[in-house]
């Protein structure tokens, strides 16, 4: 009995094994970094939001990583006329479906629909911006280590310059970009970094109000129990 | 103050007069008499029923916000995944009301298992609470389907084709099956007659059904009175008032206490609600987070945790017969498997009720059960292999024997006398 009940133990672990694996870079933390956020925002609103829509996302709340109304009018809001409305395009989806194969996704919450079990959706959008490389056979002349045959060409590549997949199936750069490979990685990280307050932007509030929330039920807890010892020291 | 207490003495007479408010309160509280020696297994009762008021409650305000809309908006996302993050951003604290419903389906079937499981160790379907099994029983289904209809209604890609897979089940039925696949989704593919029909059923539908079941397990249970971990009817040692020994009312006895396990339990949920409201994926499944696209099917479609090993049980059955396809065999299984535990009041044989004074035979195929159904919803959650399918063959073959050769092994089992009265510490 016991060999069997261990035998179901242990059967599954043989199976577990197999599965192809995604090799993600980690995602420097920017949850609480203003300054890197509104660079972020900066580089979503100029490179992002011509053909992507964050369509659940309204300007104004921008204010959340320090930004104000006239800020954000001044000098994020090109699609749109008022600071209350959201990031929509004007781009229509069946001529972008014509133009790139598939529409471009909205991308409010994109960071929380591409996470996995090989690591957030944050880290996976970092490996996936860094990760363009020339490839001749596409359409569009780009492809990408995490998106295999993806339809998006490498829009920062003014800012990354050009890498190459080696036999090894590493990235070289071979034409360097505007900014340093360092520079990218942070200009990088500060997109992504935006990309993830913007899928859940009440996500901060959201624990420091869990903190109070638990805090009061741990006082609660102490009446709680004293009130049932109280009744029940007359039960044996 | 004897003024103001004439009144209200008066204001109660004058509606017991006429409502049987008084004799309730004592009937179902303040003289219901309950055993004294219940342990932690006992609070997940009353946590159900916390549970279902959250989701009843959270449920009214998200109806007043989410459009149940299959079309497509002006960006191109659909109407009903588009409303959900409006209630996530723009309703005023309309994410928490949301992290809590999303969060209390998980918690409600985390503690209805751990609530079935107390009924299993310590043999509470037995006779006289057969009925009080099987109302609990039906709950539970009800509770699926609540779980499987609320699901397809966020419209991400999860609640698409998973609702498109279960839906597709029935089509494995001979002769009627396409069709009433068909008339069960209302249109040829999970659509917008689908959403419609999906949150009728999730919102009023099925929460009336359980409402009355509720209700019903409840007065079944009151009628015969609460077990004990100990399984001893308390009722057969009475005081000369006709008091059970052991019984203490329930009200205000367990009422303080189960106000403890609501504590404890609301710091646990309130640790998801705030901190892990995906829970790593399990209560939100990441994929979810893109709309639910018809044309685009996910590389692996997995249900939500808690109907994992009932899928594996499907997926297990992989040998057709009679000339007809597996996949119905599997469906026959799957919901067997699901059936067969309302049975156990006339599967156990045992002389005993409680597994204090049970025999190794019961203790060793109750470990091997639930460590199957952990495997199960664990291999559930994964795409098959031929060696997972072949750990969840042999894990379907002990689900179902622990119930089909209960009769045998449960009067065959060397059990130790029961106590006459409970045991307390």
């Amino acid at each position: 009995m016991k060999k069997f009940l261990s035998a179901i133990l242990f059967a599954p672990l043989l199976a577990f094994g197999a599965g192809a694996e995604l090799h993600l870079d980690r995602a420097p933390d920017k949850a609480n970094d203003m300054a890197a956020l509104q660079n972020g925002a900066k580089i979503f609103v100029n490179y992002c939001l011509n053909c992507h829509s964050a369509s659940y996302m309204r300007y104004n709340r921008l204010k959340d990583i320090g930004l104000n109304d006239a800020q954000i009018k001044d000098n994020l809001l090109f699609t749109a006329e008022k600071v209350g409305e959201p990031m929509k395009i004007a781009m229509q989806r069946a001529d972008a479906k014509v133009w790139f194969g598939a529409a471009p996704p909205d991308l409010t919450v994109i960071a929380r629909a591409r996470a996995s079990e090989f690591g957030s959706g944050a880290d996976w959008l970092y490996t996936y911006l860094r990760g363009f490389y020339r490839d001749d056979k596409r359409p569009t002349g780009w492809n990408n280590v995490v998106f295999e045959n993806v339809g998006m060409p490498h829009v920062l590549w003014e800012l990354q310059g050009e890498q190459v997949m080696g036999a090894d199936h590493k990235l070289n750069l071979v034409k360097p970009g505007k900014l340093k490979p360092q520079e990218f990685d942070a200009a990088v990280g500060d997109l992504v970094g935006f990309l993830k307050y913007m899928g859940e932007p009440m996500a901060e509030f959201r624990k420091q109000l869990g903190v109070i929330v638990l805090i009061f039920l741990a006082v609660v807890f102490v009446f709680a129990y004293a009130l049932k010892r109280e009744y029940w020291k007359d039960v044996h | 103050m004897s003024k103001v207490n004439a009144i209200l003495q008066g204001t109660l007479n004058w509606v017991d007069e006429r409502f049987p408010l008084t004799s309730n309160w004592k009937a179902h509280l303040s003289e219901y008499y309950a055993p004294k020696n219940f342990n932690f297994w006992y609070f997940f009762g009353s946590l159900a029923m916390l549970v279902l008021v959250i989701q009843i409650v959270t449920g009214i305000f998200l109806t007043m916000h989410f459009k149940p809309d299959a079309s497509l908006n002006a960006s191109g996302v659909p109407v009903a995944f588009a409303s959900v993050e409006y209630i996530m951003r723009d309703v005023p604290w309309g994410w928490l009301i949301r992290y809590m419903h999303s969060t209390g389906a998980s918690a409600f079937f985390i503690v209805v298992y751990m609530h079935m499981f107390r009924g299993m160790l310590y043999g509470s379907y037995r006779k006289p609470r057969e009925l009080i099994w099987i109302f609990g029983m039906v709950i539970f289904l009800c509770l699926m389907a609540e779980a499987f209809f609320g699901y397809l209604l966020p419209w991400g890609q999860m609640s698409f084709w998973g609702a498109q897979v279960i839906v597709n089940l029935f089509s494995a039925i001979p002769l009627i099956g396409p069709d009433l696949s068909l008339w069960l989704r209302g249109d040829y593919v999970v659509g917008d007659a689908t959403l419609n029909r999906f949150f009728a059923f999730h919102v009023i539908a099925v929460p009336l059904v359980l409402l009355g079941l509720v209700a019903a397990h409840i007065l079944a249970l009151h009628e015969v009175g609460s077990n004990n971990p100990d399984g001893v009817e308390i009722k057969k040692k009475k005081d000369a008032n006709g008091i059970p020994l052991d019984g203490i009312p329930f009200h205000p006895y367990y009422s303080v206490k189960d106000i403890v396990g609501v504590v404890v339990f609301l710091m646990v949920f309130s640790v998801i609600v705030f901190f892990m409201p995906e829970f790593g994926g399990y209560f939100l499944e990441y994929n979810n987070f893109f709309p639910a696209d018809p044309l685009v099917t996910p590389p692996h479609i997995a249900p939500v945790w808690y109907f994992t090993p009932y899928y594996s049980i499907l997926r297990a059955v992989t040998y057709p017969l009679f000339g007809i396809d597996a996949k119905f065999w599997g469906v026959v299984a799957m919901g067997a498997s699901t059936l067969i535990i309302a049975l156990l009041p006339w599967l156990d044989r045992s002389p005993v009720k409680s597994i204090r004074y049970r025999g190794p035979l019961y203790k060793g195929f109750l470990a091997a059960f639930i460590v199957s159904f952990f495997i199960l919803g664990y291999l559930g959650m994964l795409g098959p292999t031929p060696m997972r399918t072949l750990v969840a063959q042999i894990c379907s073959v002990i689900y179902f024997a622990f119930f089909l050769l209960m009769p045998i092994y449960s009067s065959l089992d060397k059990c130790q006398p029961e106590p006459d009265r409970v045991t307390s510490k």
